[in-house]
Order: structure tokens, then C-alpha cells, then sequence
């Protein structure tokens, strides 16, 4: 275990496992690699240069929106308090630096300069802002450790509402959407949860607990990890792919057989 | 006899049958009862297919599915759900899906089959629809066939609640809303359903007998009575060469139409386990337990109750409070209206249509689509209207897939559902017009060869033939659209049942519908319309 | 009747093949090619001999496959349990593989069949008339009345009108007997369990929904916070839950516009009912940008910060709002019923609204 979350903090290891993702990709979902976890640490053991570096990052490359001493401005949202958990939830998984100003960010793929040391740079600068969530630890969100069936209770009272079932994502109002859990990191989820990115209500730790997270996460990884055993899960969004494919595939497929059994071959007279 | 004797056990067995109850009249008569052949003939056996595959697949998920709503703890084989307190009804359909060899495949081909159903009565309505097979003396059969689709829709919404599973129950949720909103005795209808308060303990065992006994039921008995009706009164058919208003022709049902409908059969049923094995429908245990403090995002209904959806969707927020009574329009209407409008506009178009064009013939040649312009297009605005409110019956899926606002949707629909209709119909009457032209031109000119011909004096010209013969008679099939005649007799009196405003209405409506009148040939001088006949064949044949 | 019965009854040499009809598969009738007679029946083309022979190889061959498929569905029934997702999804597509394979090698063996074997056919029928003759008819009439007149019903109103009489309470029955399908409504769609008043002045404490704890205010402090929330003791009760389930949503104080019951949050902490006033689908959709409630059934639009007012979609009133306050351990609970019916608008429910109004309320 540690050698390997040990090998994680080498600077390849984000590119390796890109790598090895982006090979996986086209129809096995894969747990791409967490994200990383030294931000915490980092905080923890109070690395000041991480925030100095942090600080030099941000205002090159976030404080045209959210100003310079990272107080907001009309394009972007204050990010003092916001904790190092927002950060990593919105750097690591490119949604910022947002690409241009519409209903929402999406998840996109990262920047070059994006890697996990800056990531933890930029988040331990905001987190020296004002505090704020931190990033959890691997342990916090590790899907093993959590109960899956008491994660699908909360799951289902708090999340699907907005991301369907099996977090396939939904429509929001206003061109807004809440997206498909399916890339999402368990450090990502932990982290959207706890901050609330965009338009995703906030649920703190206190009301619902770090152990209820995790059992959230590991109801949310295994259900997206889960083979369909009734063959093609058609999206898994539900009646509207259904009943296409009754329209398409089933009518479509009779009325070709029909066509078949009642064609003439046109007789040579 | 020529064909050899009839091998003994069969006659020892068929002369038992027929000293008993005469059957060799009967059979005598009917064993070569003629069949017409064409494709879309056989849409309708789809849903007769589907209905008995729902039937067999239907009994077999009824010897282990229990419809009670009592609370159990989950202990069965889906981890993910291991110790959750869920209702019986749920817990016995997770354990068909994972504790009972073939059991998911039954519950996906029972599932299909549904969808197939409804989906087969949908296109076989169409096809008779838009050929005007329901026209005397085939009304009783339609009606029949609209009361079979209202029925079909009530037994799937039933059997679609009967998982309780979370989707399953947001459909049972909004039925319930829908029914406590209906005037008068909204509150007592759903007092009534539910046993009390929604959703009590007893609706699953209620939707249960009605989807297994009730509906399936009378869903049987007149299916039968359809298919009766359809053997005495005898298939239409479309026109072609031979064919009268007198006559059929086409194939004997034994051996050749028994042998294509056995095989249609076995297509829909393979049709249905090929979707069962390759396609996951339903996926229950990802959905969860019922609880009406839960939803998920993109909870729809099937297909069918597609449009439902939809016209709650767009409907804005309309409510009625007086003395100290509620009527919640934004409910009642959309819940109502386009389900009236279709249901008892089909019921009433065999017979809107004999009063508008005085016809009262009986007909057995199917029209072509094209020769009757204004029912055809009052179809396809129909299917507009019906596709609009099913497409915003999806609005959210569409915005979350397409990203645009869910509002915009909304919009979108709450103006196409009006104009869309609108526009199908001027542009079907346009094309169906634009294709009786054709037509003409094809049988008046002949279609073109392909060869190119110089003329003595230097011109070139296309050769045209004829249209191959049974191509030309099914095209001089057409039949014109009869009217009433509106002349009014010598004194200027209109005839009886053309007086009086409603009178002039149908007199002009009558007019209307006859449309304008192309000839089934067209004739010009310039070109030959048949080209000699010698140098036609050496240059085709 | 059609034309070719006659065929049947033609006499012809004994010939061994079959005109009518097609024998059975496997009868050796078909192996004749060299047969030349044919019995020319009007409307009936024989195959030629060859695309005939070459229908019944086909044919046969699709039978064959059915009948390994037959045998390779019970082999699969037999070889693969269930029992998880896996092992379900593998007898699930070997079941179902091996059904579809056997019915779809049936149905083309049966079409190749009927294509290539059996003879074309273009047979005519004639149509007679639906109606019956004015003969047939007239008589039928005459025979109703007569044997109406001979019944007696027509010259004896007596027992015609009790005969009508005696039946009219009879077909009521069924109906009398289902009254006994529910309770009548009474005023239950007006309470829910909230109420104090159920408990003898007991406040209820809002739990969270899925893990039963109770909600200590001090906790939910986070602005943009939002719980889905359910009373104690009745986390199970579906029926309570069908009216009593909340979202819980934490406002920044300043945030919070006239609509919205101050008296009734707590530290920005407001309740509204989960239960949309449209059709009962729980709205539970939350945007903490635009404090946006959104019902995903029929996209009904609430405003969180302004009393949940309705501002897109299908539903008429807003969520009700239920007044909540904390007890003496700091936990939320319930101070009051929502004063209005919650979920969907019922005929006598009025406009419970400018009721509470006119009292001197607010909602």
C-alpha cells in the first residue's frame, strides 16, 4: 500500500495512469486514478513554499476572474473560504480554468500545466485564504471500506434526483445539467459534496457523516462499475432509450420480416 | 383422389370432431379462405403475437411474484441492496430477476412484448387508418381496435407499477395525483384505488388482479371478437390487376397463409427474446425501493404514456378556485384532453367521414394513402400532435443529451404542439397531391427507359414505357373521393340534410373533402405517351 | 367457393405430387424432380423443381439449427445458475441466445418454406354483401314479434315495468359493493404527521432520510446546504411519508425574500414540503446558484428564497412551508403542521392559502 501511494506522488504517475486509462477507454469503465491526496498533507505539514508557488499560479492563471487577491470579481465567484477540496474538485477534473463563460463548466481534459503538484499548490494558496474543506484522505474515500447497501439509502434520498439512479446525469434548469458520475474520482465525489461546485447543493460532513460519504462513493462506484446482466444497458437513462429501441429495432425488424414474406418475386413472363 | 388418401390417424381423429360437432362444413368452407398478400397486412399480428407471448411469458412470472406491499429486509442475491427494507412485491421481483434460472429473460420479454404490443396496435391502426379499411363495413371491427389500444394502455400502466420498484412508483405516484384531481370525485377515486391514503397497502394486490384477470381478460374476448369479425367480413386488400370490390385474391389460408402467419409468429417471438437477451430493459434493482420521499431524475413512463408526460409538461400552470372548491386545470387537462381528443377522434372517424362524404358503399379495396388528401393528412397531424407531446415527454433527456435549456423545451412544444399539426397537414396535402400528379404522369407518359433517341430531325428524346401492368392497375385503382351533392334542385333548395347552418357545413365540408380532383391519367400533346410499340421493345427488352 | 377446389377433385393418374397442400417434412415426396406432370390449376404456380429442392435443403437446414438450439437452451438451463449479476447476465444471454437462435432458425426455415417450396398462389374468392337479404331480414322481423306477442311483454305492461323495476336495484349492487374499496377522504389530506397536536404537543424531530439521525441546527450550517429530511419514528411509514417528506435548505439570512415564513427557519435554515403541488412527485431538485427547487417529473420551478413561489411549469401554488424551530438538545424540530394541504390540488381543497391568509397567517 504505501510503496504505491508512494509511487502516486511521483510526477509520471498522473501521466501513467492517463495513460493506462485512455487505453482502458471504449468499454470497460475504469476507476481512473484518484485524485491526489498530498494537498492535505501539504497543508498539514504547513509547506509554505506550496503556497507561495500556489499564489504565483493563481494569478496567472485564475485571478482574471476571481481577482487577484482571489476576492471575486463579476466573473467568477470569491474563492476565500472555499477550501483546498474545491480546488482539486475543479482543477483536477478541468473544469477550471473554465474554457469560456456559459451555463456551466464542464469536465474537460486537463491542461498540460495541470499536474497534481500544482493542483496542490494552487489548493493549499486558496485553503491559506480563508480555510474551507479540505481534500480527504485515500482512506476516506476508499469505495472497499464503505457499505454499499447503506450508501444506496442516502444515495437515492440526496443524490439521484439530480443524477438519475445510476448517476447517468440529468437536465437542470436553464441550460444547466447535473452531469454523469461516471469519470468522477471518489476523491472528486468527496470533494463535490463537500463544497458544492456550481450548482450542486453543499452537504457538509457533519450532517452527513465521512463514513456515510464513503458508503455513498462505494454505492456510486459499484453501481457504474456494474455489469448489465440483461444485456446492453441502453444508457441506462431509463423508458425513452426503451422505447426506441422497441420502435427501431422491434417494429423496424417486423415490418422487414413482413416485407420479406409477402415480397413477390417479380415473374418472368 | 389425386392427392392420396388422408393419413389415418388424422382422419380417424377429424371424423371424431365432425361426428361430433359437424366441423367439416365448416372447414370445407374455410380451409382455403383467401388471404391478400401484403406487408403491411401483417402489422397488426404483431400485437396478436405479442399478446400471446405476454400471456405464456406473463404466467410464468406469476408463479413467483407476490403483490404485497408489506415491509421485508432484502435478503436475497443483489449485494448492493443486501438488508434494505423494501415491499414484498420488489423483493420478489429482484428475486425473479436474480434467483430464478430464465427468470430475467421472462421479465425482459414480458417487458418487450408490452412495448410490442402497444407499439404493433399503433402501426396496424395507422396502416388501416391511412388505407380507410375502417369504412363500411369494417366500423365495428375499429372500434373494437380503439378500445383494444385504450385497454392495452391501462393493462401497461397496471403491470408497469407492479415492480414497486422507485421508477414504478413515480408512474403510481402521478396517477395518483392525476386521479385525486378530478372534480367532484377526485379525492373518493383515489380514496377508493389506494385504500385509504396513498399509497396504503393495498394497490399492489388491486393493480395486480386488474393486470392478470380484469384486463387481460377482456383484452382476450376481444381480440377474439376482432379476429371473428376480420375472418366473416373478410381482409381488404389494395388495388391491383383482378382486384374487385367483389372479389380477394391472394393466397390460400391452408397451407401457404397459416404456414407465413405460424412464421410471423415465431419472428415476433424471436424478435422479443433477441431484444430480451441483447437489449436490458427495466433494470429494477438499479432503481431501488419505492418511496414516495424519493425520485430520480429522468423517471419517465414507457413509451406509450409517452404523451401524457409530455402534456403535463408543457401545460402552464393553470388552477381554478371557487367557492371554496378546486379545479386544477394544469392537471385535468393535459391529463384528459389529448387522450380524448385521439381516443374518441378515432372511435368517431369511420363515422364522420360517412356523414361528410354521404358514402354509405361498402368498401373492400384499401385506398392508397395518396388518394385521399385529407385524411391522410388529418393522420399525420394527428401523429404530430401525438409526437410533440411524446417528444416533451422526453424534454429532460433531450436537454441533458443536447444541452439546451429544459425550458426552451418546454417552450418548443408548448407552440409546436399547435403549429406542428398545423403544418403537417398542408404539407401532406400538398405531397399526397404532388403524387396523384405523378401518378397520372406515369400512366399518361409511361416511366422513363433510360434510353435516349434521336429523332429524324435531330431531336433527342427519352423514351418512355409503359408502367408494368400490375404496377398501372394498382395505380388505376384510385377511386375518387365521393360528395354530397350540393346543387340545390331547380328552386333553389338545397337538398334535406344540407339545410340549415349545420347542413351547410357539411355541405361545404363534403365539398372539401373531395379535394381537387387530378385524373388518373394525365394526357399532353407534346410528348407520345406510349412510344411505338416495335422500337419500344427492341430497345428495352 | 375458390377456384382451385376443383383442382382437387381433377382426376389425373396417380402422380406423387401433391398439388394441394405440402406434405410433411420429411416425407420423401419432393426427391421426384423428374415428375413433369403438372396439374394446371388456375391461379396456382408450381416452384420449379430446383428452387423447390433447394428450399427444402435451406429449410432443413434452419430446422436443424432450431433443433441444436432447443437442445443447447436446456443445456444452458441446466449448465448456468444465477445467483449475482454476473452468472445472471451469463444464463441470461446463453437462455436467451439459444431461444432467440431456435425460434429465428423456425420462423426462416418456415418462410423458405412457404417461398420456395410451396406453390404461388393467386387464388380469387368471391365477396358477397354483409347485409342480408330484404327477405331474411323481414322475416327476422316478423319472427321478433311474433314471439314478442307471444311472450306476453308487449300487452302486459304490468310485468314489463316490474321486470325493469326488479332489475334496477340489482345492477346497483356491485357498485354499493365496493364501497368497502377505502375509507372515505374526511379531512386526512389536510394533517400530516408534523403536527403536534397527533402527539400531544410532542414536537417532532426532523431526521435525516436514509440514516435516521436527528439534525442538530448547529450542523446544517454550510449556505447551499440541503437535506432531504422525514419525521422521527415514521422513517419507514410510507403513507406519512407521502406527505411529511422535506427538503431542508440552508439560505444565507440576507437572501431570504418576503415569500418565505421567517418565523418559520431558523438561522436560514427553512423547510419546505417535498411533495410538488402539482402531481405529488417529489421535487427535490436544488440549484444552490439560483436557490432553484425542480421537480424532475414535470419541471414545475420553485424559488427557494421567495415562500418556494411557482416560476416555471405546470404547478399552481408553491411548496408549503413547515414552521421549524430547534428543541432544548438543539435539534430541529417540527413547530406547527404546514398550513396548507401539501402535494397534489384535490376538489375540496379550495384555496386553503387565502384562508390562512384572511386568518391572519401567513404561508
Amino acid at each position: 500500500m504505501n510503496r504505491i501511494t508512494a509511487g502516486r506522488r511521483h510526477p509520471l504517475a498522473r501521466y501513467a495512469v492517463l495513460l493506462f486509462a485512455l487505453t482502458l477507454l471504449g468499454g470497460v469503465y475504469t476507476l481512473t486514478a484518484p485524485g491526489n491526496q498530498s494537498a492535505d498533507a501539504a497543508i498539514a505539514s504547513g509547506k509554505v513554499d506550496d503556497v507561495a508557488e500556489g499564489k504565483k499560479l493563481f494569478e496567472k492563471t485564475c485571478s482574471s476572474c476571481h481577482g487577484p487577491q482571489a476576492q471575486g470579481t463579476e466573473n467568477g465567484p470569491t474563492l476565500v473560504g472555499v477550501g483546498a477540496a474545491a480546488v482539486d474538485f475543479q482543477v483536477s477534473s478541468g473544469r477550471m480554468p473554465a474554457a469560456n463563460p456559459g451555463a456551466q463548466a464542464p469536465r474537460k481534459p486537463l491542461a498540460p500545466w495541470v499536474t497534481p503538484k500544482r493542483i496542490d499548490q494552487l489548493a493549499a494558496y486558496v485553503q491559506s485564504l480563508g480555510g474551507g474543506p479540505t481534500v480527504p484522505s485515500k482512506e476516506q474515500v476508499d469505495p472497499a471500506l464503505g457499505n454499499e447497501a447503506k450508501g444506496g439509502e442516502l444515495f437515492r434520498a440526496n443524490c439521484i434526483s439530480c443524477h438519475n439512479w445510476v448517476g447517468a446525469g440529468g437536465a437542470l434548469t436553464e441550460g444547466k445539467y447535473a452531469p454523469n458520475l461516471n469519470e468522477a474520482s471518489p476523491t472528486q465525489i468527496y470533494a463535490a459534496m463537500v463544497t458544492g461546485p456550481q450548482a450542486m447543493p453543499v452537504f457538509n460532513d457533519s450532517i452527513i457523516t465521512p463514513e456515510q460519504k464513503r458508503d455513498m462513493i462505494a454505492y456510486i462506484v459499484g453501481v457504474r462499475e456494474q455489469k448489465d446482466p440483461g444485456g446492453f444497458g441502453l444508457g441506462r437513462i431509463g423508458p425513452v432509450t426503451e422505447g426506441l429501441v422497441a420502435w427501431i429495432v422491434g417494429i423496424g425488424g417486423m415490418a422487414l420480416a413482413a416485407i420479406w414474406i409477402t415480397a413477390k418475386r417479380r415473374q418472368a413472363k | 383422389m389425386s392427392t392420396g388418401p388422408v393419413p389415418k390417424p388424422i382422419a380417424g381423429t377429424s371424423s371424431f370432431i365432425d361426428d361430433r360437432i359437424g366441423a367439416g362444413n365448416f372447414l370445407k368452407r374455410n380451409l382455403r379462405k383467401i388471404f391478400p398478400d401484403h406487408w403491411s397486412f401483417l402489422l397488426g399480428e404483431i400485437a396478436l403475437y405479442s399478446f400471446i407471448i405476454l400471456l405464456l411469458t406473463g404466467t410464468f412470472l406469476t408463479f413467483w411474484y407476490k403483490p404485497g406491499m408489506n415491509h421485508v429486509v432484502y435478503d436475497g442475491s443483489y449485494e448492493p441492496l443486501k438488508g434494505i427494507l423494501m415491499s414484498e412485491a420488489y423483493a420478489s421481483s429482484l428475486n425473479i430477476s436474480f434467483d430464478v434460472r430464465g427468470g430475467l429473460l421472462m421479465r425482459q420479454m414480458h417487458h418487450w412484448a408490452a412495448l410490442l404490443f402497444i407499439a404493433g396496435m399503433m402501426v396496424h391502426m395507422l396502416r388501416v387508418f391511412f388505407t380507410g379499411a375502417y369504412r363500411k363495413p369494417r366500423e365495428l371491427n375499429w372500434i373494437i381496435g380503439v378500445l383494444l389500444l385504450t385497454l392495452a394502455l391501462a393493462e401497461g400502466l397496471t403491470g408497469y407499477s407492479l415492480p414497486d420498484d422507485l421508477l414504478s412508483g413515480a408512474g403510481l405516484r402521478i396517477t395518483q395525483g392525476v386521479a385525486i384531481s378530478l372534480p367532484l370525485v377526485g379525492t373518493y377515486v383515489s380514496f377508493f384505488l389506494f385504500g385509504g391514503e396513498y399509497p396504503g397497502e393495498d394497490v399492489m394486490a388491486r393493480f395486480y388482479s386488474l393486470h392478470i384477470l380484469l384486463i387481460p381478460g377482456i383484452l382476450l374476448a376481444l381480440i377474439s371478437a376482432h379476429m371473428i369479425l376480420m375472418w366473416v367480413q373478410k381482409h381488404t386488400q389494395m388495388p391491383g390487376k383482378g382486384r374487385t370490390n367483389k372479389n380477394v385474391v391472394g393466397a390460400p389460408f391452408y397451407p401457404a397463409f397459416m404456414a407465413k402467419a405460424g412464421a410471423y409468429f415465431l419472428f415476433t417471438f424471436a424478435v422479443i427474446a433477441g431484444l430480451a437477451t441483447f437489449a436490458q430493459i427495466n433494470p429494477i434493482w438499479a432503481f431501488g425501493p419505492y418511496t414516495p420521499a424519493d425520485i430520480s431524475a429522468g423517471s419517465q413512463p414507457d413509451f406509450y404514456m409517452g404523451f401524457l408526460e409530455g402534456s403535463l409538461r408543457i401545460m402552464p400552470a393553470w388552477e381554478i378556485n371557487v367557492l371554496g372548491y378546486t379545479l386544477p386545470l394544469s392537471v385535468i387537462i393535459p391529463a384528459l384532453v389529448p387522450m380524448g381528443i385521439i381516443m374518441t377522434g378515432l372511435a368517431l372517424y369511420p363515422f364522420l367521414e360517412q356523414w361528410v362524404t354521404g358514402d354509405r358503399r361498402e368498401h373492400h379495396i384499401a385506398d392508397r394513402p395518396r388518394n385521399n388528401p385529407h385524411r391522410t393528412a388529418i393522420g399525420m397531424s394527428a401523429i404530430t400532435f401525438y409526437g410533440v407531446l411524446w417528444l416533451l415527454g422526453a424534454n429532460d433527456e433531450l436537454s441533458a443529451f443536447f444541452h439546451i435549456s429544459l425550458y426552451t423545451t418546454t417552450w418548443f412544444g408548448r407552440i409546436a404542439v399547435f403549429l406542428g399539426p398545423a403544418l403537417a397537414y398542408a404539407i401532406t396535402y400538398r405531397m399526397c397531391l404532388g403524387l396523384q400528379r405523378n401518378d397520372a404522369a406515369i400512366l399518361g407518359h409511361g416511366v422513363e427507359s433510360g434510353v435516349i433517341k434521336r429523332l429524324p430531325h435531330g431531336e433527342f428524346i427519352e423514351v418512355h414505357v409503359p408502367p408494368a401492368d400490375d404496377i398501372a392497375a394498382h395505380m388505376r385503382g384510385k377511386e375518387a373521393i365521393p360528395t354530397i351533392a350540393a346543387a340545390p334542385d331547380g328552386e333553389g333548395i338545397p337538398p334535406k340534410g344540407l339545410r340549415g347552418p349545420i347542413g351547410r357545413l357539411r355541405a361545404k365540408m363534403s365539398e372539401t373533402y373531395g379535394g381537387e380532383k387530378i385524373p388518373i391519367e394525365e394526357h399532353h400533346e407534346e410528348h407520345p405517351a406510349i412510344s411505338p410499340a416495335d422500337d419500344d421493345k427492341s430497345l428495352t427488352r | 367457393m375458390t377456384d382451385n377446389t376443383n383442382g382437387t377433385e381433377q382426376p389425373d393418374e396417380r402422380v406423387p405430387k401433391r398439388v394441394i397442400g405440402t406434405p410433411p417434412p420429411g416425407t420423401p415426396m419432393l426427391g421426384e424432380e423428374e415428375s413433369t406432370e403438372v396439374l394446371k390449376v388456375p391461379g396456382v404456380s408450381l416452384q420449379d423443381p430446383r428452387t423447390a429442392k433447394k428450399g427444402e435443403r435451406l429449410a432443413a437446414l434452419c430446422f436443424t439449427v432450431t433443433f441444436l438450439a432447443g437442445i443447447g437452451f436446456i443445456a444452458s438451463y441446466v449448465a448456468f445458475q444465477v445467483g449475482d449479476l454476473d452468472s445472471t447476465g451469463v444464463s441470461n444471454l446463453a437462455l436467451g441466445g439459444t431461444l432467440t437462435l431456435a425460434l429465428l432458425g423456425l420462423a426462416v426455415g418456415i418462410v423458405v418454406w412457404v417461398r420456395m417450396v410451396m406453390p404461388k398462389y393467386n387464388l380469387v374468392q368471391e365477396r358477397h354483401a354483409m347485409a342480408s337479404d330484404e327477405e331474411v331480414r323481414s322475416e327476422v322481423g316478423e319472427t321478433f314479434m311474433q314471439g314478442a306477442q307471444e311472450s306476453g311483454i308487449t300487452k302486459r305492461p304490468l310485468l314489463r315495468r316490474t321486470l325493469l323495476l326488479a332489475t334496477a336495484p340489482l345492477g346497483l349492487a356491485p357498485l354499493v359493493l365496493l364501497k368497502d374499496l377505502g375509507p372515505l377522504p374526511e379531512t386526512k389530506l389536510r394533517h400530516t404527521v408534523w403536527d403536534p397536536k397527533q402527539h400531544g404537543g410532542k414536537e417532532l424531530r426532523l431526521v435525516v432520510e436514509g440514516s435516521g439521525q436527528p439534525i442538530r441546527a448547529a450542523d446544517f450550517n454550510s449556505p447551499g446546504g440541503l437535506l432531504s429530511v422525514v419525521p422521527e419514528g415514521y422513517e419507514h411509514d410510507l403513507n406519512a411519508l407521502s406527505k411529511a417528506t422535506l427538503i431542508l435548505i440552508n439560505l444565507r439570512p440576507e437572501e431570504i425574500k418576503s415569500g418565505t415564513n421567517k418565523n418559520w427557519t431558523h438561522n436560514g435554515i427553512v423547510a419546505y414540503s417535498k411533495i410538488c403541488t402539482h402531481v405529488g412527485c417529489p421535487a427535490a431538485l436544488y440549484e444552490q446558484s439560483t436557490h432553484h427547487i425542480l421537480c424532475p417529473c414535470h419541471q414545475s420551478t420553485f424559488d427557494a428564497t421567495d415562500g418556494a413561489r411557482v416560476i416555471f411549469g405546470p404547478a399552481a401554488r408553491p411548496l408549503p412551508q413547515l414552521p421549524i424551530g430547534v428543541d432544548g438538545q438543539g435539534y430541529l424540530v417540527a413547530k406547527g403542521d404546514f398550513p396548507v394541504p401539501v402535494g397534489p390540488s384535490f376538489w375540496e381543497r379550495g384555496d386553503a392559502e387565502a384562508e390562512v391568509r384572511e386568518k391572519g397567517g401567513q404561508v
